[in-house]
Formats: C-alpha cells, structure tokens, sequence
C-alpha cells in the first residue's frame, strides 16, 4: 500500500454563512498525479487551499494569483524557488547580478518552459502566459518532490500547455492540479476528483474514463 | 472648519501697513521683467551650495530614514520620528548654527535631521503597502533578510526612488531658505537683494531656482547619486576649524538649560521657585501670545488653501481647459508652488508691509496650487459619460462631488505642513511661534528658544493626531508619498 502524504476529514469550510466546502473527506497517496475539476466556483481552489494547509508547506505551489513579484526578472522570480536553500548574503549577491553559477541553475528550466528569451525581462512586461510559466518555473525549481498547482496552464495556449503539464509531471512525483479544461486534466492525470457546489461527486483513477463522462459536473 | 476660519479673521491682524503698495508693486515688476543675473556676487558658488546640501541632507536622511523605517513598529521609534519631524528644518538649522557656526555641518544636519523622520514614516508605509502574494509561495525556512529583499523591497524600490526625488525637490527649497538664517546658499543672496530694493537681481535668483526644480528629472538619476554625493562632498564649504569643543559642549549643558536652574546650580526649592516663575512668565509673555497666532494664521491659510485649490485645479484640467489654457495653468502652478512659501510670504510683505495678510495670501496661494496639481491630475483619468454637461454644470454637478474626498484627504493632510510654515514665517516678523524663538536667539537666550521649540513641536504633533483622527473619521486614505 501506498504511503498516504495528507489527508482531508469531513471538512467544511463556510463563507458568510454559505458553505463553500461541505463534508469533504480525501486522502493523497505519494505518486498520485490528481486533477481537479468542477464548474468555476464549485471550490476547487478553497480544496488546493486547504490541502496545502493539511500539507508541510514545502510543496511547490502555483497559486491562482501566481504570486510574482512582479518588478524583478524572471530568472530572479525563478530563483526565489530556492532563497531558502541559501544565505542572505548570497541571495542579496544574485539579486544584485546574478552569478554564473546560478544562472547554470536556472536557465534549463527557463528553456523546458520556453522563457529563455525572457530571462532577464521584468515578469510585468510580460504576457499573461508567459508569467504563468514563470511562477510554474519558480516551482519546479523548488525541487519539491510534491507540486500543487491552481489552474497552471489557464493562459498557455495549448500547444505550450502540453510542454508544460508533461514538465511538471516528470519533475514531481505527487502533482495535484485544479483545471478546467476537462480534456487535458484527463490525459495527465491519473485520478480525478469531481466538485460540484462544493461537494466532492466525483473520485476516481482516470483510467478509461471519457471526457463526456464528466459532462454532469457541468450541468446545472 | 469653515466657522473656525470665520472667527478667526476676527482676531486677525490683516492690516496693509505701508504707504504706497502700487509703488512697491510696479518696482517688482520691473524687476521681474528686467532680471539681471551678473549683479550678484558669489552667485556660481550659492547655486552649487543650494544643491549640495540639498543632496547630502536628503541622502543621509534616505539611509537613516530607511532604517528607522525597518524599526517603525516600535513605539519609541514612531515617536522619535514625529518629534524631529514636527521641528522645522529653520529651527533646526537656528540650533546648529549656535553649535557648529556657519559649517556646512550646520546645513546638512538641518535638512538631514527633519528629513529622517519623514523618510522614515513614508518609507514603512510603503513597505506595508508592499505586494506580499509572493509570500506563501516562499518555503518558511527562509531568512527573513532574504524573504525582505526578494519580497518586499523589489515591490517599494520603485516608490522609494519616485518619492526621493520628490523629496529632493523638497530638499532644495528647504536648502535655499536655509540662506535666510546665514548659510551660503541662494536664499542668502535673495534676503539682501529684497532687502536692499534690488528687483532686477532678487528676480534673476529666483529664475535661477526655478530653472535648478524644472530640470530636475533631466539631472536628478538614480545612476548619477553616488557621483553627485561625491561632488557635494568636495565642493561645500566645511568651514570646521571654526567648530570648537568647548562651545559644543557649553550649548548643552549651559545654554540651554533653563536659565534660573543655570544660576543656581543645583535644584533645591528656592532654584524651583524662580524656576516656576520662568517658566510661568515665558508661557504667559511668549508662548500663549505665539500659539494663538500660530493657530489662527493656520486656521484662515487652510480655509484658503481649500478655497484656491477648488479654483486652481481646473486650470489644468482637460475636462475644462484646452491645450493653451492648460499650459498656461501649468505654468502658474508650477510657479506658485515651486516657489516656497516663505519667499512668497516675503514678497507680500514687501508690498503690504508686516501683518498676517502676506503670510496668509503666501500660505493659501502655494499650499493651493499644490493640492490643485495633484487634483486636477486626478481629473484627467476621470472617464465621463457621453452626455456630460460642460463648464460649470460639469464642475459641480460632476467633476467636484467626485474628488470632493480625495480633496479633503489632501487638505486635512496638508494641515500639519501648513502650521510647520506658519510658525517658520515668524521669522520674517509676523508674530507667530517663530518670532519668539528667532527674537530669543538673537539675544542669546538660548533656553528660551529651545523651550518654545518644543512647544512648537508639540503643537505640531497635536494637529497632526487631530488631523488623523479626522481623515480617519472620514475613512479618507490617501498615499502619503504624494505629499
């Protein structure tokens, strides 16, 4: 059996008297690449929200909001992956010009999610997408051997989308993704879990399964 | 504030005083016309001055203000930094001028002194403003120094460099008014040229000093601070031979104690009686006298700031003017608020002779066009509806109920600022805190001068609580590093 990493227990999360989360009980085994699908809305980000509290919190993670920091480059956004893994003496040094050493370090992530030519461009000049891949290549730099991502690819066009997902599968071993396009979280995943108003209706290994089958998580 | 106003003007001493204003009037605009730059002398060396102190008081105070900004959640800090800052940097220069003599010590500590405790308070507001959604991205183990130059500070960098060089605009007016009390800067030479009847040249340094603001982001880049602070360094006139010890050591352990504690040397009752009596009779004679005045002269000053701020903004505003009528409305405000109140305040007294109306035309006009730039900048992102009214209609039926806050925010904080100048103008003899203080150091009594100082500060912190607690009140938030 597999070593479960963390786990949710009949949880229930209410804004404003309205709950946003009901009765949600799940566990995440190491090795599980999980999607999670359901109509905006449904919880899908309160879910990844509270699986990363349930979490150590040394997961890579790629919120929503993506949390850039938007007036420095992307190799030092890329960086900051890793400030903990080193002194301030040492981080203040690349802040101010980027040693050789690091950008050794950087530049193949850069290159697997195609931002190499806009290594040293600051995140707010760039498109929506390409700062996605930006704090997507923050978090595989971590070198987390778990990632969880909030709509990680919404702005990738699809054929950087499949660049992406599949570097972000290889570099992880447990992976927890909310999407929303239904056809991609099927064919990187190997379970889905299915929310709807907040409830979990759905929990199931991928294998086999159709996209149409997921079509009642859509209906009203 | 309206009514406070009102019952101020009662008490006001708003009388014109000389004989013949229109003759004053005509001979200034003569000079205006004919400004005439070769009359001065040492004029080369008081341009360089005015903007080497100004650059090295505004760089020390950067770097201190910086730091005390990183310890601004302590109370003590927090105070320290309202207490230096509520003291004018004329007051502060008054008091280093008794210690250091004219050294450019004197000079640098005067602006550099005030400066830190305004840095100090913007710049933690900034960091607290700072975009901090990187942070839980971050892995907690991370040094705090490291998580603080990758998180916050990349995020207020930006405004801490907008916010220097206007506060190095700041610096340069507070430097050449710094002349007025001796240091060799521009201010010095304009004193004497005004004093002495001399329009022609008093209008030539005045264009100079306009041209040194106006070009102020051609020459004031970031790349270029370190060589500039270098130059300052080399050029000012350090005069230290002239600091002695002795006369360091003797301002503060004798000058400025107060002076029957002086005498008697020790404190026992008889010493705390004519203490008492002192303090009572200083309070009675100077301080309440100067305080009334203070707030008076502030009270009427802010009432008119807000009224010209209302006529000034649409001046440059391109709901209401075109390109030409703009330009011409830029270029007035520019010029009235460039100009420091002070130089106004003297001006206006030439012409009307010594009463509270110079001070407070100078006040409203240049506190006005302050906040009437930044108002009618404000009008120009405004998106109107297709079908506006024009003209007045526009103006108050539209334009006015939206930036009525925000004007009202700028006003209320413009408040503190304006009683700092108005005790200031005393100086030029309107009878107000500063009067007393200049009059007490002028006869060398020096215990005096440092009491009302702090009375005057402590004047200053109580309206800038009050006018806190008002914007507070009226959930008016604005970013101090407009102002």
């Amino acid at each position: 059996m597999k070593k479960t990493l963390f786990s949710l227990e009949k949880t229930t999360i209410q804004y404003n008297g309205h709950a946003i989360l009901s009765d949600i009980s799940l566990s995440i085994e190491e090795g599980s690449k999980i999607a999670l699908v359901g109509q905006s809305g449904a919880g899908k980000s309160t879910l990844l929200t509270q699986l990363y509290e349930a979490s150590n919190r040394d997961v890579a993670l790629v919120p929503q909001e993506l949390g850039l920091v938007r007036n420095l480059s992307v190799f030092h956004n890329i960086y900051m992956g890793r400030l903990n893994r080193h002194g301030a003496f040492y981080n203040i040094l690349n802040l101010i010009k980027p040693t050789q050493k690091e950008l050794t370090n950087v530049r193949p992530v850069a290159e697997k999610l195609g931002l190499v030519d806009k290594l040293f461009a600051p995140v707010q000049e760039l498109s929506g997408g390409q700062q996605q891949r930006t704090a997507v290549g923050r978090a595989i730099f971590k070198g987390s051997p778990v990632f969880f991502g909030d709509e990680p690819v919404s702005a990738v066009d699809e054929h950087q989308s499949h660049t992406v997902l599949s570097t972000i599968m290889k570099s992880h071993k447990t992976v927890i993704l909310s999407m929303h396009d239904v056809k991609l979280a099927l064919h990187y995943s190997d379970r889905v879990i299915g929310l709807k108003n907040g409830v979990k209706v759905l929990d199931e290994s991928t294998r086999g399964m159709k996209t149409s089958d997921l079509d009642d998580l859509y209906q009203e | 504030m309206v009514a406070v106003s009102v019952i101020s003007w009662i008490y006001a001493d708003i009388e014109i005083t000389t004989q013949d204003p229109w003759n004053e009037v005509m001979r200034m605009v003569t000079g205006m016309v004919t400004p005439d730059f070769l009359e001065t002398d040492n004029l080369i060396a008081a341009i360089v001055n005015t903007i080497a102190f100004a650059i090295l008081g505004v760089a020390f105070s950067n770097i201190l203000g910086f730091f005390l900004a990183l310890a601004f959640h302590i109370r003590l800090v927090r105070a320290g930094c309202a207490f230096i800052r509520a003291i004018h940097e004329l007051f502060w220069a008054l008091i280093f001028l008794q210690v250091f003599g004219l050294s450019a010590l004197t000079g640098i500590l005067a602006l550099a002194i005030p400066y830190s405790g305004i840095f100090a308070k913007v710049y933690a507001e900034i960091l607290e403003e700072a975009d901090t959604t990187s942070l839980k991205t971050i892995s907690q183990s991370t040094s705090r120094i490291s998580v603080f130059v990758f998180v916050r500070l990349p995020d207020a960098w930006v405004h801490f460099k907008t916010y220097s060089l206007y506060r190095l605009e700041c610096g340069l007016r507070s430097s050449a008014i710094l002349g007025f009390v001796g240091l060799p800067t521009l201010g010095f030479h304009l004193e004497t040229a005004f004093a002495e009847g001399k329009y022609s040249e008093a209008f030539a340094i005045l264009i100079i000093f306009f041209l040194i603001i106006a070009t102020i982001r051609k020459w004031g880049r970031a790349k270029l601070v370190p060589f500039y602070i270098v130059v300052s360094l080399l050029v000012i006139p350090w005069g230290l031979s002239d600091i002695s010890i002795t006369n360091v050591v003797r301002f503060f352990t004798e000058d400025i104690v107060p002076h029957p504690l002086h005498v008697s040397g020790t404190i026992d009752m008889k010493a705390f009686g004519s203490f008492i009596d002192w303090i009572t009779t200083l309070f009675l004679n100077q301080a309440l006298p100067g305080i009334f005045a203070t707030i008076i002269l502030t009270q009427i000053a802010l009432i008119g700031a807000g009224a010209l701020t209302l006529i000034f903004f649409p001046l440059i505003s391109p709901k209401f003017f075109g390109f030409f009528g703009r330009t011409v409305g830029h270029i007035f405000l520019v010029i009235t608020r460039s100009t420091p109140e002070y130089i106004l305040a003297l001006i206006f007294l030439l012409i009307w002779g010594p009463s509270m109306l110079p001070a407070v035309i100078a006040l409203a006009l240049h506190n006005g066009a302050i906040i009437g730039h930044l108002m009618g900048r404000h009008t120009e992102s405004m998106i109107l509806r297709p079908d506006a009214p024009k003209g007045i209609n526009l103006y108050a039926y539209d334009i006015l109920p939206k930036i009525y806050r925000q004007f009202l925010a700028f006003l209320f904080y413009r408040w503190e600022v304006i009683m700092r100048e108005t005790a200031i103008l005393g100086i030029l003899g309107i009878t107000t805190l500063g009067f007393y203080i200049d009059s007490a150091f002028a006869d060398l009594r020096y215990d005096r001068a440092m009491l009302l100082i702090i009375i005057t500060a402590i004047l200053n912190l109580s309206i800038d609580v009050m006018s806190r607690t008002i914007r507070a009140r009226l959930r008016l938030r604005t970013r101090v590093t407009l102002l």
